[in-house]
């Protein structure tokens, strides 16, 4: 009887492709919103993957996400390496401080000043340059995407030209010297990324009487990350996280205090009543056609249970076009925008919602189906 | 005993209820042989259909008893009746309820398919079933390529593929002209009616009285009389 299902349901071309349309609409509309939902929320935390090799983020209590600046004093590191299980600890600052580009315009950039010592905390790869050339006088390093983009330099005839390594640049009034471009995870605000010294960055940033952001930390070996957090918050009063710990954090005070998730999940609720509406309202109109064909079945001996298992083939198959499209569709479209401002993350874990939902629309659609031809009198095959 | 096909006693059915109830049969005594053509007639609305819906095990009776060879609908359940009929009742239809995206093959390959043949046997079978109907050359033709009077053919085809013992045939050549109607009268009388199987037909059409071997005349809910077909035919002034 299988067969007889997909070509009642193939041989309806208009109504076939309706709901496999609908349901391509709303696999798509679900996957791509989700992907772009989830790619933002990967940039809230972009600088804490890029950042790997500290164990611990240490910084003012007061802190909710990864770009809350809350400056601390200097001493606090001297502090921290006090507590008993730290290995190391070093400086870092973080902070916006604007750019003038040569055509006078300003660019607020997010300025990484690293331990002068170590470099610690620095960019995950470098394409030009290497990283212990921030110790040259001025030294700065910048990202990939912003030496193309927000900081190349506009020609008299309209042309960008990219910022190259020995071009010069202001910030906050300081002359600096690109000596490295490295490649960087874009950030929630996509501003440009610019590495320096810490001692540097404390020059360019204007002047105040704490600087430092975070005090990075690592662990001694055989030291638990999070019990070594608890003794340093103990210790110094500061707030003490490992990096998945902040990354959560930072999430947290997205999904929390922006309007973000409910936008998105908006648009992805929308996705799905837009698929049960077409695709249900289309599949319930194709059995309704086909009521009096069902009914003859039904007379000539096909038992209820065959009947419910021709209309799940259908709602199968139509689920599995509508869905296999919708998420390749979703998925060029992501690989389209891969070198983008747009941010798109599709794990696998994605496609098992997209495949729920379009599951969950064809069951409803299904359902509704089924319920007609259950009570379907097959006497009705003798009506004219 | 044995060569009676179906036996019908004192069945009643009422439609509704309250001021909008109708009693489509009230008390109908019938018997079918086996190898028997009987047709009921009589005018709209005076219970043909409701009687072979029932008969046929599609529609459920109020009262009384009908035994089809000895079996009764009442005492099966929904899957067993859908069994019962999947395996020993054919159908004919007035406007023939071929499946539209189905080739004839596949529309007379259906009763194989609901009784578990495999899909290729049963194509089989069915092209040997269309080629006994004198449509050999159509297998692969869907329904709406076809003429009203091939479309029935292919019908016929599909209510005796998987040898029924007893066929139901709702106004069989109301949508054909006359010509048509009488040679697919001419089939189901050839192809269907044999010793071990029976055959009713509910039809308004006077010109295919002469197939019958009996006729039943029905009206509001009765049978008002059942006699031979020439005799019913000199009844009614046919002749």
């Amino acid at each position: 009887m299988n067969f007889i299902a997909l070509k009642m349901l193939i041989g309806d071309r208009a109504k076939y492709l309706g709901i496999v349309m609908g349901l391509t609409f709303a696999s798509l509309l679900i996957t791509q919103q989700s992907a772009i939902f989830l790619g933002l929320m990967t940039r809230t935390f972009g600088f804490l993957t890029d950042t790997t090799l500290p164990d611990i983020w240490v910084m003012d209590p007061k802190v909710q996400y990864i770009d809350d600046l809350k400056p601390l004093k200097e001493t606090e590191v001297l502090r921290v390496r006090g507590v008993e299980g730290v290995a190391w600890a070093v400086p870092m600052y973080k902070g916006l401080l604007k750019a003038r580009l040569p055509n006078g315009t300003f660019q607020t950039c997010n300025v990484v000043g690293l331990d002068d010592e170590t470099l610690i905390g620095g960019p995950p790869q470098m394409l030009q340059g290497k990283l212990s050339d921030l110790r040259r006088s001025d030294a700065i390093i910048v990202d990939s995407f912003s030496v193309r983009d927000k900081l190349a330099r506009v020609m008299p005839d309209g042309r960008r030209e990219p910022l190259k390594i020995g071009d010069t640049m202001e910030l906050n009034d300081h002359r600096a010297v690109v000596v490295g471009i490295c490649k960087v995870t874009r950030t929630f605000q996509s501003q440009p990324v610019i590495y320096t010294t810490y001692s540097r960055a404390t020059v360019f940033a204007p002047r105040e009487r704490k600087l430092m952001t975070f005090v990075l930390v690592n662990a001694k070996p055989g030291q638990d990350s999070h019990v070594l957090c608890q003794r340093i918050q103990q210790g110094t009063g500061l707030a003490a996280y490992t990096r998945d710990e902040f990354k959560k954090l930072t999430v947290r005070y997205f999904m929390k205090y922006t309007g973000i998730p409910i936008n998105f999940g908006v648009t992805v609720v929308l996705g799905f009543i837009v698929g049960i509406a077409i695709a249900g309202q289309t599949f319930h109109n194709f059995t309704l056609d086909n009521l009096r064909y069902f009914g003859t079945l039904k007379a000539m001996g096909a038992t209820d249970w065959t009947l419910l298992r021709m209309i799940l083939l259908q709602a199968a198959m139509v689920g599995s076009i509508g869905y296999g499209i919708g998420v390749g569709a979703a998925s060029v479209f992501g690989t389209l925008s891969g070198n983008t401002e747009l941010s798109f993350r599709f794990p696998w874990q994605l496609l098992a919602v997209s495949a729920t939902a379009v599951t969950l629309i064809c069951a409803a659609s299904a359902a509704l189906s089924m319920w007609k031809v259950i009570r379907l009198e097959p006497a009705i095959v003798f009506k004219s | 005993m044995n060569n009676i096909a179906v036996r019908c006693k004192g069945v009643v059915k009422t439609y509704g209820s309250g001021d909008t109830q109708v009693r489509a049969l009230r008390g109908i005594d019938l018997e079918v042989k086996t190898g028997e053509l009987m047709m009921l007639v009589g005018p709209s609305g005076s219970g043909k259909t409701t009687l072979i819906s029932i008969i046929a095990g599609v529609l459920e009776r109020d009262e009384g008893e009908c035994l089809v060879f000895g079996h009764d609908f009442k005492n099966m359940n929904h899957r067993e009746q859908a069994l019962f009929r999947g395996q020993n009742i054919g159908f004919v239809f007035q406007m023939f309820n071929l499946i539209p995206t189905l080739s004839a093959a596949e529309n007379i390959a259906a009763p194989l398919l609901i009784n578990g043949l495999k899909r290729r046997d049963a194509l089989e079978r069915a092209r040997e079933v269309l080629s006994r109907v004198g449509m050999g050359d159509r297998t692969r033709s869907l329904p709406s390529e076809l003429s009203g009077g091939q479309q029935q053919r292919v019908a016929i085809a599909r209510a005796i593929v998987h040898n029924p013992k007893f066929i139901v045939c709702d106004e069989p050549t109301s949508a054909l002209d006359h010509e048509t109607g009488h040679k697919v009268m001419e089939l189901l009388h050839d192809v269907v009616v044999g010793v071990d199987r029976a055959l009713v037909v509910v039809t308004h059409d006077s010109r295919i009285f002469e197939f019958a071997h009996r006729i039943a005349r029905m009206d509001d809910g009765h049978i008002i009389s059942i006699s031979d077909s020439q005799n019913f035919r000199l009844n009614e002034n046919f002749n």
